[in-house]
């Protein structure tokens, strides 16, 4: 067991640290610590874009494909400068995290060289078309259908909480393929081009007043028969697969940013004098407890090579992180007071805190809720029996 | 950075969970309960067979080397059986000794104490007085008081060791909640204690050392709860189902397990991060006490609440984790205390 980084890694995060920290001082000043999804994107696609000149896009794809085949040190490293620098979250990260690695692992040699130099050069922007107004928990309900004819995949249907849609060029889409199939038999994985007559989005508006999710509706929607991602009725596999990366080197990142709202949290305490109050000490120590263990949580994980045990560590560290940074707005709130509930400007738009508080409502939410992520914990991690399955 | 056990490690592991579970049963350890509260055939045969009461001791003095990280597995196996066992005040004291004691007094102690011929155990205190190295005053609460043959007394800036036949020291072991540990008090009457020649080495290592071990036999506690309690859950029958099939059960065994992912990250990041001398090695230790304490107690506590009317039974060993748990969490420090102590680094000390 070993923590420290060796002094060539303590080199690289300060090359990683020296070009991110000049980016945020200079020609990306504009986008410096800007914490919502979406806010101006086009100009962090050209981040991506810069990002991809400096082949830091990606550094643990294979260098054959644009990334470093940086080790996981490596990534760990970089994923920490780069939250710890300001910038703001990947409009890509779908792209980069899932579409990528799925590509990379299922994908034909003709499909990688289809795909993967447009995502390494943050050229395409990619969303995830997963759940659908009767497939959220049950993922495996899709209805959303997929027909081949005269070489094309037609698609009809309909998906919800497509984040960041309005601004991809790509989806991949998990459609129902084999007529009257039930559950996860019958679907197939497809990448589609957003930008087609046949595809509408629709923004839906959160209980925070943005709208970085949306409705993206399918009629007759297109694409080439070699968009199907592995074979005809692999869909569910290779979904599962996919959100098998989500747990990636990413977490660490996203960590760093929970890192700057408790700050935040921290020093709101310290100017309104509930840095004296003790039950608000108790809290801020155990979030601060919290947010180190999911650290240390997280390199367990990506430590672990041994993938023939259920790794707890990764198991649990959804519902973990998710819960965590509820708790965090919540405590927020309770450092404000009623200051939190009064915006800064004319509008129903909330700085970091108060944002914090509404969005972390999702948080325990998307991805699979909690009460899911217990079944899951509790079926595969402690192998109780499975919920029963309704009929209706 | 490999936050993973090596392969040494990795057998160490296995080799004294399967030491533990063979040996520590819990017929053993109820004799244990019903006379002073250790197994006296264990200990012998962990220190003479197994050789690991010297972990964390150099080599060079007769120890087993290794680190924080072997003893925190060492710790975790033993809670896992809550076995009866002096090894928390034996690594503190050993420790102790070997950091601030004169090579006269590692001599005398030491090898002693690392092949079990003689057990010691490691207490603070701030009320006790000296005076002409005389000790008087009153310890309360001394785990396994009543078994040392040494003890190793550590008070602000000083730090003493103390024979327990000495002329003027007088020891009263109470019936305690937790039978496996249980404490006692020790009254000073002008007792001769000889100081060990560097007090604030020993001061350095006895509250990390403690904290490590007390956290990691609390996360043996919490799985072992969790996995006896997996085990019930599978085997019951109530409404024609396995009870485990019921929802309400699965998720409160789920989030025992959430706690315990999160516990062990705790106990071994602490134990690396004393190991590599890291800054952060404070916060650690702290969080690891705090959160691996209140786990096995949440663990423990739900371990009888699943198994029903059996696990409110005297027969049933979920009492013993439970009680360990409790015991665990107000032992060095409880919890509230711990997070303060975080609280006063990210905040600054209370107004």
């Amino acid at each position: 067991m070993k923590l420290g980084f060796s002094p060539e890694e303590e080199l690289f995060r300060a090359e990683c640290a020296d070009w991110l920290q000049g980016q945020m001082a200079g020609e990306f000043k504009d986008i410096k610590g800007i914490t919502t999804l979406t806010a101006k994107a086009e100009r962090r696609k050209e981040w991506e874009q810069q990002l991809a000149a400096h082949k830091w896009s990606c550094i643990g794809w294979p260098s054959q494909w644009g990334g470093r085949d940086a080790t996981l040190a490596q990534q760990v490293i970089f994923a920490e400068e780069y939250a710890r620098a300001g910038v703001p979250g990947r409009v890509n990260h779908i792209g980069i995290e899932l579409a990528g690695p799925t590509i990379l692992t299922f994908g034909t040699e003709q499909q990688k060289a289809r795909f993967l130099p447009g995502i390494a050069a943050g050229q395409t922007i990619f969303c995830q078309g997963f759940s659908e107004p009767g497939a959220g928990s049950d993922l495996a309900s899709v209805r959303t259908k997929g027909r081949l004819e005269d070489g094309e995949w037609v698609v009809n249907g309909q998906k919800i909480w497509t984040s960041l849609a309005h601004i991809s060029d790509w989806i991949f889409v998990v459609t129902r393929t084999e007529e009257g199939s039930k559950g996860p038999k019958g679907l197939s994985f497809l990448m589609m081009d957003v930008k087609q007559p046949g595809i509408e989005i629709r923004g839906i508006k959160q209980i925070n007043g943005d709208a970085e999710f949306n409705e993206t509706f399918f009629t007759d929607a297109r694409c080439p028969a070699d968009s199907l991602i592995g074979a005809v009725g692999d869909g569910w596999k290779i979904a599962m697969g996919l959100l098998a990366f989500e747990r990636g080197v990413s977490t660490l990142g996203q960590q760093m940013a929970f890192r700057n709202e408790l700050d935040a949290i921290i020093a709101a305490a310290k100017a309104n004098g509930q840095a004296s109050n003790p039950l608000i000490r108790q809290r801020i120590a155990k979030a601060e407890i919290g947010l180190r263990l999911m650290r240390y949580g997280a390199l367990r994980m990506l430590s672990n090579t041994d993938h023939s045990k259920i790794d707890g560590a990764a198991l649990t560290y959804k519902i973990q992180w998710a819960t965590w940074r509820r708790s965090l707005g919540e405590l927020a709130m309770d450092v404000l007071g009623q200051a939190g509930e009064v915006a800064e400007g004319s509008e129903y738009e909330w700085g970091m805190l108060p944002n914090l508080f509404l969005f972390s409502r999702s948080d325990t939410i998307y991805g699979g809720t909690n009460q899911i992520q217990r079944n899951l914990i509790a079926e595969r991690g402690l192998g109780m029996p499975r919920e029963p399955r309704g009929d209706l | 950075m490999h936050f993973a056990f090596t392969e040494e490690q990795a057998m160490i592991a296995e080799t004294v969970k399967q030491f533990f579970t063979e040996n520590a049963t819990s017929l053993r350890t109820r004799a244990a309960m019903a006379t002073d509260g250790i197994d006296r055939a264990l200990w012998a045969s962990f220190c003479a067979e197994l050789g690991l009461a010297g972990i964390g001791i150099a080599e060079e003095l007769g120890g087993a080397g290794l680190g924080m990280v072997e003893l925190a597995i060492v710790a975790e196996a033993a809670g896992g059986q809550v076995a009866a066992l002096p090894l928390l005040g034996h690594a503190m004291a050993a420790r102790a000794i070997a950091a601030g004691g004169s090579a006269a007094q590692q001599g005398d102690w030491l090898s002693k104490l690392l092949s079990g011929e003689a057990i010691a155990v490691c207490e603070g205190s701030h009320s006790l007085t000296c005076t002409d190295g005389k000790l008087s005053g009153t310890m309360d609460c001394v785990p396994h008081g009543g078994i040392a043959d040494l003890f190793v007394i550590v008070a602000p800036g000083q730090a003493w060791l103390v024979r327990a036949d000495a002329p003027g020291l007088s020891v009263t072991s109470h019936v305690t909640m937790d039978q496996t540990r249980p404490l006692a008090t020790l009254q000073f009457d002008g007792v001769a204690a000889d100081a060990l020649a560097d007090p604030a080495a020993a001061l350095a290592v006895v509250p990390q050392t403690g904290w490590i071990v007390t956290a990691a036999e609390a996360l043996g506690v919490a799985q072992a709860s969790l996995d006896l309690t997996v085990g019930y859950a599978k085997e019951r029958v109530q409404f024609g189902r396995a009870i485990g099939s019921f929802q309400a059960y699965k998720h409160r065994l789920a989030d025992m397990m959430i706690e315990i992912e999160q516990a062990r990250s705790a106990v071994y990041w602490a134990a690396c991060a004393v190991d590599e001398g890291a800054e952060e090695a404070a916060i650690a230790l702290h969080s690891a006490k705090s959160f691996a304490a209140d786990t096995a107690f949440m663990c423990a506590g739900n371990m009888i609440q699943l198994h029903g009317g059996i696990g409110f039974t005297w027969e049933h060993d979920a009492h013993l984790y439970f009680k360990r748990a409790r015991a665990l969490q107000s032992m060095l420090g409880h919890g509230d205390w711990h997070r303060e102590q975080v609280a006063t680094m990210i905040l600054g000390a209370a107004a």
